[in-house]
């Protein structure tokens, strides 16, 4: 089968800044894909380029088997899109928005009314689908984008950060509407997030970092490629504890926020070991699996947030020295 | 239509689905392109309706201009106007024009307005042409800002114009092309300006000197050098005078006073036909629309 995306070499520069340097992959048709990374890796510029709002400096992209340039029409008769800004007319209602939407995409006039009452209802809009949308909370609207984006039934769903400025418990309930969305249509979704923890609901994920893929694969994966657990400890006497990590375990140890921390293959099966063998008495233990935080960590070297700290730098940097325009 | 089937239950999604994959995509149609247009044209006026108070408060400077001004000039003006001419009568066509002046372009920062609010993106996404949604934008513009001038034409009665059938579609035909062609302008500019306040700016800094330079307030002939220059310069003398053509074609004045009030427009004292005058307009609003589809149709 061919892959809803596939992606080689692909560049795109703004005057000398490179967004993208060259990067390739392949979704699987069906899959759930998440593209993650701080805020300016090249997250939102490769979307663009998928979405055909972007033309690449080089390289190829096809989707759904099209190429993103030469059958531009094509690429997008097939995506649905939820970008990171409301694209919705807040002076239509949510019903007006979505006819709009069908009337330029084509959809069929009998396929409407059922297919409008279906995607509302997956997101749980029908009721309110005759409320303006400018009245909408923040939530209703990303649902309801969510129902625009998959409207004209496209193979390809592309998320562009659907979660960002929600609060966490609308943040679960939009996971919530699009892991429904992958039992109930068969749809390849893309997307792209900086929030670790929802990358989990992803069956394969990419870290980019400056513009380069720096590692895909399931999260699983990615997890166990790092190996360790994180083990915290709490001890009477943490300075005599690290000491004896060395001596006894041959384990480097190091106080972070106030716990003797260190690293090991199999978490749960050291501690028994731990309790044993260790002079210095143990008050508390917490064994953690590696998260994706870690993942990304360990293949940036730096955390998420270190890495958007320097990316605001940069962007203050290029927009001093371009001065105002 | 061409787009393939969408389910309408969950439960024969399945099958669909299956089917969906193989289902070769139609091409982009010219159909599709010229629904586009009528899409975003509805759009336009749907927002209109529901947006009663704009319609309100753009009447507020034409009627402004016609009664407070014409009123408060007309005692001066009167000992310079031919006997039986009310000032009031004398600036109605060129307020009429005024009165979709701020309507149109208006109609056109809605672009500006789109983009921050991020509606521009769902149009430009869709498996449509550029230029359909530009067009489709210019025609909704120029429709939203003639029914406002219909608005205003209603007080006709008021400035001593005759509610004459054919005088009023003559107007209402040139308010449409005026409308087009403004809009057209906003259009193009909105391609380039991203900030509503820069475009509110330019937009006050473009409309009253075309407004002030149309020979809307005055005659255009007997000027001197420099303004005459100025007035035919503006394209907007070249609609203004064929409108008030048209309101003292169905007045009964002297022969005198349509020669003093409506001499038309000379350039170097050839006398330039109405269908020129309105062909030009056209011809602008069609050269200002391909400049707007080019800048729409670039990719980044």
């Amino acid at each position: 089968m061919t892959p809803a995306i596939s992606v080689s070499e692909l560049t795109k520069k703004y005057g000398e800044i490179e967004a993208v340097r060259g990067i390739g992959f392949e979704v699987a048709a069906g899959e759930t894909f998440g593209f993650l990374g701080p805020n300016g890796a090249g997250k939102s510029t490769t979307i663009k380029i998928l979405c055909t709002l972007a033309d690449p400096t080089s390289g190829t992209a096809r989707v759904a088997g099209h190429d993103v340039v030469a059958e531009r029409d094509t690429v997008r008769r097939n995506i649905g899109l939820v970008f990171q800004d409301t694209t919705l007319d807040n002076y239509l209602t949510g019903e007006q928005n979505l006819r709009f939407h069908a009337d330029l995409y084509g959809v069929p006039k009998a396929a409407f009314a059922p297919r409008l009452r279906q995607v509302l209802e997956m997101v749980g809009l029908w009721d309110r689908r005759g409320g303006v949308v400018g009245t909408y909370s923040g939530g209703m609207k990303r649902r309801l984008e969510i129902a625009r984006g998959l409207l004209h039934a496209p193979r390809v769903l592309f998320l562009d950060e659907p979660t960002v400025g929600l609060d966490p418990q609308t943040r679960v309930s939009i996971w919530e509407y699009v892991n429904d969305l992958k039992k109930r249509e068969d749809i390849t979704i893309f997307l792209t997030t900086h929030y670790m923890d929802e990358a989990e609901h992803c069956d394969r994920i990419a870290i980019i970092d400056h513009g380069k893929i720096v590692a895909i694969d399931t999260p699983e994966a990615l997890k166990a490629s790092i190996g360790k657990d994180r083990v915290q400890i709490s001890t009477a006497d943490d300075e005599a504890a690290i000491r004896s990590m060395a001596e006894v375990f041959g384990i480097e140890a190091a106080t972070h926020e106030g716990l003797v921390t260190f690293s090991v293959e199999s978490g749960e099966h050291f501690v028994p070991r731990l309790f044993a063998e260790m002079p210095i008495g143990i008050r508390s233990v917490n064994v953690s699996r590696p998260s994706l935080d870690d993942v990304f960590m360990s293949y940036t070297g730096k955390t998420i947030r270190d890495a958007e700290a320097t990316v605001g730098d940069r962007n203050r940097m290029i927009a001093s020295r371009f001065g105002r325009r | 239509m061409t787009t393939r089937e969408i389910p309408d239950t969950i439960e024969t999604q399945e099958q669909d689905l299956t089917d969906l994959i193989r289902v070769a995509v139609p091409e982009r149609s010219i159909r599709a392109d010229l629904r586009a247009v009528s899409i975003v044209w509805r759009r336009e006026l749907i927002r209109f309706r529901s947006d009663r108070l704009r319609a309100v408060t753009s009447l507020v400077q034409p009627v402004l201009f016609l009664f407070v001004l014409g009123t408060g000039l007309s005692r001066l003006a009167g000992h310079g106007l031919p006997a039986g001419v009310d000032f009031k009568t004398f600036i109605y066509p060129g307020v009429l024009a005024m009165s979709v002046l701020f309507t149109s372009i208006f109609s056109a920062a809605s672009i500006v307005w789109d983009r921050e609010f991020g509606f521009l993106r769902e149009m430009l996404v869709a498996p449509v042409r550029r230029w359909s949604i530009v067009i489709g934008k210019c025609l909704g513009g120029a429709t939203v800002a003639t029914f406002q001038g219909i608005i205003f034409l209603a007080l006709a009665g008021v400035a001593h114009v005759p509610y004459n059938p054919v005088l009023l579609l003559t107007l209402v035909g040139e308010l449409l092309l005026l409308s087009f062609t403004l809009t057209a302008f906003g259009v193009m500019m909105a391609a380039r300006i991203k900030q509503i306040q820069a475009f509110m700016a330019l937009t006050q800094m473009v409309v009253m000197p075309l407004f002030f330079l149309s020979g809307a307030l005055y005659p255009l002939n007997g000027l001197p050098n420099w303004l005459t220059v100025l007035t035919r310069i503006d394209p907007l003398t070249y609609i203004v005078d064929p409108m008030r053509h048209a309101v003292f074609d169905h007045l009964s004045v002297s022969p005198l006073a349509l020669r003093t009030l409506s001499p038309g427009i000379t350039w170097d004292g050839w006398l330039v036909p109405l269908g020129l005058s309105l062909a030009m307009v056209a011809a602008m609003g069609l050269v200002l629309l391909g400049v707007a589809i080019a800048e729409f149709r670039k990719t980044e």
